[in-house]
């Protein structure tokens, strides 16, 4: 490529400084979790595992960690059903409207998050009548995880082409067998991928949650929020975002993994 | 297979799904049944329906809704200064970190997908990921213990606070679509362009940035619509400054007065959609 020497260098200077960037405020995070100070005073005095032995013996954090999983995980499993059909719908199909739908899925996450919250709780509450609690925030947070998912299948479906599924069908392989056979095995990763994506959205998401949960439902972020500001909780919230930075990497190089390389060779 | 296939032949399954092999439209019908039952009629309608209530008024000693309609909320939010003052000030937040972000984004983006090789391109893109799954709430926090006046930084709490904030929490959903999309951008168009003459700049400026504003664009709906919305990082480093969210967020917790959120809450979904408008034609949405 014609890129001067001096281009090269400030671009690669400007991504290491972007990614330092990125990196201080966590790497404070992590530190501030084995600080002995309770305010995080600066620089840090002395170290301690109390914080982390403390997050260990949560059982508020605990509930709302569990919670937060089974938000996740109906989320995603409704995300990755929704997200694929209307993918299908789009990429094999030329039909009325058909721009209309993309818009329509990307609508949730392109409106702000408060917006969605408070017509969704209003429509439960006031016209539906269906009590706010895991359940709603589970569709709440589906609406808008159905993006991701759409999103890495219509990739995949675009790359994929029809061949295979037509040398599927000229074998005799009726359109059932196919799916199972041929069409889900290579949309298998793609999959993944969003649902990972879809996970992590619901995971960390706030804001239409905080409008969404009832009362006595906590997500792991709402009890963040919650604890964030008591003095005697912020230590070990800290130690659970340092957590969290941690364990998030594995699932991270997977959903990489999977998404990067080229659908035929697996 | 060649069993169930043989057995599939002749049971109920194998009309089934002759049936659905003869009739496009009818497994178009049954792909788009739930989803646009979900978003089409589910989540638009709660949106009409919210919009519906911006039309109501609530009585003040009750706090009941009257479900009679009235111009009053909109009138209130056009009239007020106060709220002319707060939505633009939203919107000027918006338009500045999306802006800080495309300036920060764009080259470490580049960086990645053309000048890293594709090993470090993978860690890379981990390394830009990692932060998305730190909880949003603890990296704002960790801005305020920097920015607190006897922090590491000690700039205080305030618009700029929440600017710098809400830039460093959306920085890799702009950086992701950009990459993405250059990733994409043969690089044997950037020697055709060297080839031709064009330096550094000419290339970016005629070949690069045409054929990646898609993804630009893309990158800009999340850090736009994400800070459009805010009322939490406001909360926590933007001292008194109140966005949009904000009025929101206290019309339904303190003041009751769920009609007015709703009237305010408007505000930012028509500037959200007259962007999405704006956009469309561009391809933006499909690089999301």
């Amino acid at each position: 490529m014609n890129l001067s020497r001096t281009a090269r260098a400030s671009l690669w200077a400007a991504l290491a400084l972007g990614l330092g960037v990125i990196y201080v405020p966590l790497g404070v995070v992590l530190l501030n979790s084995f600080n002995s100070d309770r305010t995080f005073g600066w620089p840090p005095q002395g170290f301690t595992l109390q914080w982390w032995s403390a997050a260990w013996r949560s059982t508020g954090l605990r509930d709302a960690l569990w919670t937060s999983v089974q938000a996740g995980l109906g989320a995603t499993a409704i995300a990755l059903v929704l997200g694929t059909m209307a993918a299908f719908a789009v990429q094999r199909y030329r039909f009325f409207g058909r721009d209309t739908v993309s818009l329509l899925i990307v609508l949730p996450i392109a409106l702000p998050g408060i917006v969605t919250g408070i017509a969704l709780s209003n429509t439960f509450h006031s016209v539906l009548g269906i009590p706010l609690g895991l359940f709603t925030v589970i569709v709440g947070h589906a609406t808008f995880c159905v993006v991701t998912v759409y999103n890495n299948v219509l990739a995949r479906l675009r790359r994929m082409g029809l061949n295979v599924e037509e040398a599927s069908a000229d074998l005799g392989a009726d359109t059932f067998t196919t799916f199972r056979l041929v069409t889900f095995p290579m949309m298998r990763s793609a999959l993944l991928a969003g649902g990972l994506l879809a996970f992590a959205l619901s995971f960390d998401e706030i804001i239409v949650t905080t409008f969404t949960a009832g009362a006595g439902v906590r997500t792991l972020p709402i009890w963040i929020f919650e604890n964030l500001f008591r003095p005697n909780q912020a230590p070990v919230v800290n130690v659970v975002a340092a957590a969290l930075i941690v364990v998030s990497v594995v699932p991270i190089y997977i959903a990489q993994r999977l998404s990067g390389g080229d659908p035929q060779t697996r | 297979m060649t069993t169930s296939a043989a057995v599939g032949r002749t049971g109920p399954r194998a009309r089934v799904a002759a049936f659905l092999h003869r009739h496009a439209r009818v497994r178009l019908s049954l792909l788009l049944s739930a989803p646009l039952a979900w978003l089409g009629l589910a989540y638009l309608g709660a949106l009409a329906a919210l919009f519906v209530t911006a039309f109501w008024s609530t009585d003040t000693f009750t706090g009941d809704l009257i479900r009679t309609f009235t111009w009053a909320n909109f009138q209130d939010l056009v009239t007020g200064d106060v709220y002319r003052t707060i939505a633009l000030r939203s919107l000027g937040v918006a338009v500045a970190v999306t802006l800080i972000d495309l300036i920060v984004a764009f080259p470490m983006a580049f960086a990645m997908a053309k000048l890293a090789s594709p090993r470090a391109q993978r860690w890379l893109v981990i390394l830009v990921l990692t932060p998305l799954w730190a909880s949003y709430l603890v990296k704002a926090y960790a801005w305020r213990v920097m920015l607190s006046a006897d922090g590491v930084l000690g700039w205080g709490y305030g618009l700029g606070a929440t600017i710098a904030t809400l830039s460093y929490l959306w920085l890799p959903y702009m950086i992701l679509p950009i990459y993405a999309g250059l990733e994409r951008l043969p690089s044997s168009l950037l020697d055709a362009a060297g080839d031709l003459g064009a330096r550094g700049w000419r290339t970016f400026r005629t070949v690069v940035w045409p054929l990646s504003f898609p993804a630009v664009v893309a990158g800009s709906i999340f850090t736009f619509s994400l800070s459009l919305g805010d009322y939490i990082t406001v909360k926590i480093v933007g001292g008194k400054s109140q966005l949009i969210g904000n009025v929101v967020y206290d019309n339904i917790g303190a003041a009751n007065n769920l009609p007015f959120a709703a009237a305010v809450a408007t505000v930012p979904v028509v500037i959200m959609l007259v962007y999405l408008a704006a956009v469309r034609r561009t391809g933006a949405l499909e690089n999301l």
